[in-house]
């Protein structure tokens, strides 16, 4: 089988265990997720595939050939940081064929390619800037050029758009997917934002505690976490248990037996919808109205209006359950009454 | 000028209240205390690093004068005789004990001493006299630069040691010799004026048989004795060293019957040093009563175990090691120290350009 | 004129001034005397000098050795200073502790303990080393390989490792990513350390003696020729002048090389690494300089233990007194002693006046003129190095003569005189540091409400700690050992450890030779000691910060 293997990988810091018996399988030009809270050992399983990390126990192949005992730089990946780490010392150029030089790549070769990225990235002209120059959007463009310049056979993201605000990395989010796409890219992203995760990636693993605790595409993951918790991770702002789980799919004619997990926007006020609820909240944002209802036996939840209706706290409303907005979750929780 | 004074004034005050907190240093200094006019109680010394006494004699100065005695020792014979020609008419001290044979010209010149003449000079001490500058400079003690050779290697080898400085140019002693350099070093220097009194102008080429002989030549007299002479370290591969006539000494045997080592004493170069008062002086008085005490028979008579040093009075008794294997040259080499003042320059240079050559 | 400009002229007022009295006073006052024959200025005599072909022997070799010294300094330097502090090695501690003892050694000591070794009847006679330039060379880098190792590893140790991995990560092997990342950050500090270490080769005087005979000659063993000896206070001068001349000329060349682009250093306190097969280059530069820096150490402890024909304890018992020999007025015990005290105050005045230099010099300026004169104030502080301690000595007797100056005869001048020697340690270690600081967090700190002395405890404090402790090292062990300016200053009733040595060895008989040899083994065990608690030392609120 193509592309990165990782079998049973433990990763030990002294006594602490930072990843345990994580097996996960990243066909070739596929973009995987880690997704996870920090300390879940996610940074820790993507420093072990850079081999930055000695494994423990486990093995970590890559195209079938075991990477155990292969140095960082034979590997054949490339790094990039949270906050991308270029070199100081060297201009936007310099770092972007950084790679390149260390293959003795002719200079003129060097030179054609390193405008090629920076145009990629967006960043042509910027090729005699010093890293310090830049602000933190550029800086991550740069670091990126710089980790595709040598067409690695798998690229590994730490981080890459956390430091950056929300505005550009929305941007940024959907630049890199789309180079990461024409490039062709096999690439290992860790990140604690599910957002992020959605925009960049087409497959998610999902950490916690140094355990892998669900992995697969990420439409199937999405709509079936595995737990709450995992619900909650994914964005899900609700995850309705037991008896009101029991009410809200009645309600909404879906499998009963699960507990559910309620986007913000899985409840839409519509006068013709088969709950009862009162707002108690209304927020005006640029694409609809968010309301907070409170409903008999289930509590406050959230729910959406179009933008034009007219919602009032106070006001009574009724509600429809928008099912593709939500997710069911297997029952086995402790937390759920019996 | 004023100006200039005040600006070092401000500088003083900074540099002060930097300092000032050094207190774990001890302060005894008493230059504060030497003010002007009132009758001076302390009496400053400055010397060598080799000038000791012992405590009791110092008790017994000061009690004898009222006077207290400071000693500024530090550097070396040259090193001293520089100070206090930098120095000369604004001492650091009042009286200066160290200046050799080899540097009391420089002093001289330079206006370094008072004249001063104790009305009485210890038996035998006329010997030791400068010949200009006698009514400034006092000789205190006496020592002579030897070739040292190390007798049991020689009772071994069945070979007879050298004995003159000619010898040390045979087949039969090559390899076999080591010096300090006359450039770094005052006993080098003193045995360079040796040959320059044995030979006269020749003796540049007595310096290259000398070298073409397998001498060698290192920086100092502790790097000669300790590393290169078979009596000194465990490691030592030459049995001729050059050293004191009072070094036998200190090479005796287990049971102290015997020296392992004995000195040349044909080829000595005899080196006076002289105590004198200093131009300038605070306290001219309390110089002038240590001048005095420098030669009294007690003194005198612990030189040689303070200072590793003959007295130059003859009166006083020798300890019994040195009475028994320290023996003094009768008819050294010496040079005139004007002389010495005068070429010193030339023959370093020309010595330089013979052993580097 | 700003607060902020009179805040940074206060602190730089009090070292200029030490400077001022302490350096340019007296060296200023030597060369006047030597220059200004007869009242006037002479400069025919300054050209004469320096035409002559003796002093540009002297000056050639004096500039090939130190050069060569340096060069070798840094190559043993940096490999060591990664495996003692980058690598997980045990002991390593101790082991840095022990290479900085030759900084404290008094040369006429290791000039033996190496002759002892490289001497006709030495183990390692069949080198031929004895009075080669070779044994000059090896004898430098003996002295000066911790200066290298203890700046660098300093800087190296709180080394952000992130961009090292991302240059692997891209391919880059061990090797690629040493000279293209790690070196390229650490040049500032390599460059200051290269400096030091090369003045201090330059001005080295007993080693060069004692390893090379008297064939060898430097400037600095020519101006004390020329001055003790010879008298020739105008050649000396018109040296002294070359000297100084030729370290401006290192300084500004330095200056230029340690300047870089950005000099912001992302620090943080990284993990120790595991030593691994590729660490075996680095270990084996290690193990090299080790041998170099044992085998005269151990020399010397053997030494010590012999007495007569057998071992013996009787070299370490003499310590505690004056021993047979009343021409040493001090015991070795009193002395060292004498030595401790001498080098506390000695370190805190060259950290006092270091740190304060550090933080003027590292400032941002705001114009190009207020950048010029603080890279000046930086590079004069390096002066003191660079120039004879015979120029020094003899210039305090002729300058500091006269009230309020009247300081010849001060006890305060020896710690101050080895604080000079020191200060350059100090200012070299702690300004790359405090350069590497992105001044934002001082800003963000003040922007908090913390006063400028609030902003140097949380952020430049928890920084500059340990470079600031290594500095202390240096310092303390600069002082301890320091024997030019501190044999001409000390007075007969304070002589530091290194004198009394010095003057052991100066006498016949095997117990002075052993007790001598004992001072020593003792004076490097208590560096040692001092070191390795040194480095103990912590602050509680760092890791709080």
């Amino acid at each position: 089988m193509g592309g990165l293997v990782l079998r049973d990988v433990t990763v030990r810091y002294d006594d602490l265990v930072a990843v345990r018996d994580v097996s996960l399988a990243l066909p070739a030009g596929a973009v995987l997720a880690v997704l996870g809270p920090s300390g879940c050992g996610k940074s820790t399983l993507l420093r072990a595939v850079a081999g930055l990390e000695p494994v423990a126990s486990g093995a970590i192949s890559y195209d079938g050939a075991d990477l155990g005992g292969v140095p960082t730089h034979h590997r054949g990946f490339a790094l990039m940081f949270q906050d991308g780490q270029l070199f100081a010392h060297l201009d936007v150029a310099r770092n972007v064929g950084y790679a390149l030089r260390l293959r003795r790549t002719p200079r003129a070769e060097v030179s054609r390619r390193v405008g090629e990225l920076l145009e990629l990235v967006g960043l042509a002209g910027y090729a005699d800037r010093l890293p310090a120059t830049l602000s933190g959007g550029e800086r991550q463009r740069v670091a990126l050029a710089r980790a595709l310049a040598v067409e690695p056979r798998l690229i590994l993201l730490d981080e890459p758009l956390s430091a950056l605000d929300a505005t550009l990395r929305t941007r940024l989010a959907t630049d890199l997917r789309e180079i990461l796409r024409t490039a062709g890219t096999t690439a290992l992203m860790v990140t604690h934002d599910h957002d992020e995760a959605f925009a960049v990636a087409d497959r998610i693993a999902v950490m916690r505690a140094g355990h892998l605790v669900q992995d697969g595409p990420i439409g199937e993951v999405w709509q079936h976490p595995v737990d709450a918790d995992t619900a909650y991770f994914l964005g899900y702002a609700t995850v309705l248990t037991g008896a009101e789980a029991d009410r809200m799919v009645s309600s909404a004619g879906l499998v009963p037996g699960q507990d559910l997990a309620l986007r913000r926007s899985a409840l839409v006020v519509d006068d013709a919808g088969p709950l009862a609820g009162t707002a108690i909240s209304a927020l005006a944002t640029p694409e609809q109205l968010r309301v907070g209802v409170e409903v008999a036996g289930l509590g406050a939840l959230h729910a959406v209006a179009p933008l034009g209706s007219h919602v009032a706290p106070g006001d009574a409303v009724r509600l429809r359950i928008d099912a593709s907005r939500t997710a069911p979750v297997p029952r086995g929780d402790p937390r759920v009454s019996p | 000028m004023t100006h200039h004074v005040r600006a070092r004034a401000t500088l003083a005050s900074l540099a002060l209240l930097a300092t000032s907190a050094c207190s774990a240093v001890g302060g005894s200094a008493t230059d504060g205390d030497r003010t002007e006019g009132a009758a001076p109680s302390e009496v400053v010394l400055v010397t060598h690093e080799s000038f000791g006494l012992p405590d009791e004699l110092v008790a017994q100065f000061e009690e004898e004068t009222g006077f207290t005695l400071t000693t500024r020792a530090a550097g070396d014979a040259g090193t001293l005789s520089t100070k206090l020609a930098l120095t000369a008419g604004d001492p650091t001290g009042d009286v200066a004990f160290g200046v050799d044979t080899t540097f009391a010209s420089r002093t001289i010149d330079e206006g370094v001493f008072d004249t001063y003449e104790p009305t009485t000079l210890p038996e035998g001490a006329e010997d030791y006299a400068l010949p200009e500058g006698a009514d400034r400079l006092t000789p205190v003690d006496v020592g002579h630069v030897c070739v040292n050779v190390d007798t049991t290697w020689f009772a071994e080898k069945d070979l007879a040691p050298p004995a003159s400085l000619e010898d040390l140019t045979e087949p039969a002693y090559q390899g076999l010799f080591v010096t300090p350099g006359a450039s770094t070093s005052s006993p080098g220097m003193a045995f360079l004026l040796s040959t320059i009194a044995e030979y006269g102008d020749d003796w540049p080429a007595y310096w290259e048989r000398l070298l073409a002989n397998g001498a060698r030549v290192v920086e100092g007299w502790s790097d000669a004795y300790y590393t290169d002479f078979t009596q000194g370290g465990e490691d030592g591969t030459r049995p001729i060293v050059l050293s004191y006539d009072s070094s036998p000494a200190f090479t005796l045997t287990e049971d102290g019957t015997e020296s392992t080592t004995a000195a040349l004493l044909d080829t000595c170069f005899r080196s006076v040093e002289y105590a004198g008062v200093l131009a300038g002086a605070a306290n001219p008085e309390g110089a002038q009563a240590l001048v005095d005490f420098l030669l009294s028979e007690d003194v005198q008579a612990a030189l040689p175990e303070s200072m590793y040093v003959f007295p130059v009075s003859s009166a006083v008794d020798l300890p019994e090691d040195w009475a028994r294997f320290a023996e003094q040259p009768t008819d050294p080499y010496a040079v005139d120290p004007a002389e010495i003042s005068a070429n010193r320059e030339a023959w370093l240079t020309e010595w330089t350009d013979v052993t580097t050559r | 004129m700003t607060r902020r400009l009179l805040t940074l002229a206060g602190l730089a007022a009090l070292p200029l001034a030490v400077l001022g009295v302490f350096f340019v006073l007296p060296v200023g006052g030597m060369v006047a005397r030597g220059l200004w024959a007869d009242g006037a200025f002479d400069p025919r005599g300054l050209v004469e000098v320096l035409g002559r072909p003796r002093v540009h022997r002297v000056l050639g070799f004096t500039l090939w050795s130190a050069t060569l010294g340096t060069l070798l300094s840094v190559a043993v330097g940096l490999p060591a200073a990664y495996v003692l502090h980058r690598l997980d090695l045990p002991g390593r501690r101790v082991v840095r502790a022990a290479l900085l003892v030759p900084f404290v050694l008094p040369t006429v000591v290791v000039g033996v303990a190496f002759r002892q070794l490289i001497g006709e009847g030495g183990p390692l006679a069949f080198l031929g080393l004895d009075g080669t330039p070779t044994a000059i060379i090896a004898g430098l880098v003996f002295f000066n390989a911790a200066v290298v190792i203890r700046a660098v590893g300093a800087a190296w140790e709180s080394l952000d490792r992130r961009p090292a991995e991302a240059a692997a990560a891209l391919g880059a092997t061990p090797w690629q990513v040493l000279h293209t990342v790690t070196l390229p950050a650490l040049r500032p500090v390599i460059v200051s350390s290269a400096s030091v270490v090369f003045l201090f080769c330059a001005t080295a005087f007993g080693i060069v003696l004692t390893l090379g005979g008297v064939r060898y000659s430097t400037v600095e063993t020519e101006i004390y020729l020329l001055t003790t000896t010879l008298f020739d206070l105008r050649s000396a001068a018109a040296l002294s002048v070359l000297q100084l001349v030729v370290v401006t000329g290192l300084l500004v060349v330095t200056g230029r090389l340690r300047a870089v682009a950005d000099p912001t250093v992302s620090r943080q306190f990284a993990r120790l690494g595991r030593v691994s097969r590729r660490d075996v280059p680095a270990l084996a530069a290690t193990a090299v300089l080790l041998a170099l820096v044992a085998a005269p150490l151990v020399t010397l402890l053997v030494g010590s233990l012999r007495a007569g024909d057998g071992w013996s304890l009787a070299n370490y018992r003499a310590l505690g007194s004056t021993g047979d020999d009343p021409a040493v007025l001090v015991s070795a015990g009193e002395a060292l002693l004498i030595s401790l005290r001498t080098a506390v105050d000695a370190t805190w005045i060259a950290l006092l006046l270091g740190l304060s230099i550090a933080l003027v010099v590292t400032r941002r300026s705001r114009s190009r003129g207020e950048r010029r004169v603080r890279s000046l104030l930086d590079g004069v502080f390096m002066l003191p190095l660079g120039v004879s301690a015979v120029t020094l000595g003899f210039g305090f007797l002729i300058t500091l003569d006269q009230p309020p100056l009247d300081l010849r005869d001060s006890p305060l001048l020896v710690p101050i005189a080895q604080a000079l020697v020191a200060l350059p340690l100090v200012v070299r270690t702690l300004v790359p540091v405090l350069a590497g600081i992105d001044d934002r967090q001082r800003q963000a700190a003040a922007s908090l409400g913390a006063g400028p002395l609030r902003t140097l405890w949380t952020v430049d404090v928890p920084v500059v700690w340990k470079p600031l402790l290594a500095a202390s090292g240096f310092a303390f062990a600069a002082s301890l050992g320091e024997f030019g300016a501190t044999a001409f200053l000390a007075r007969e009733d304070q002589p530091t450890l290194p004198v009394v040595i010095f003057r052991l060895l100066g006498r016949p008989g095997e117990l002075n030779y052993g007790t001598a040899l004992a001072a020593s083994v003792v004076l490097a065990t208590t560096t040692a000691v001092v070191m390795l608690v040194v480095e103990r030392l912590r602050v509680p609120s760092l890791g709080a910060f």
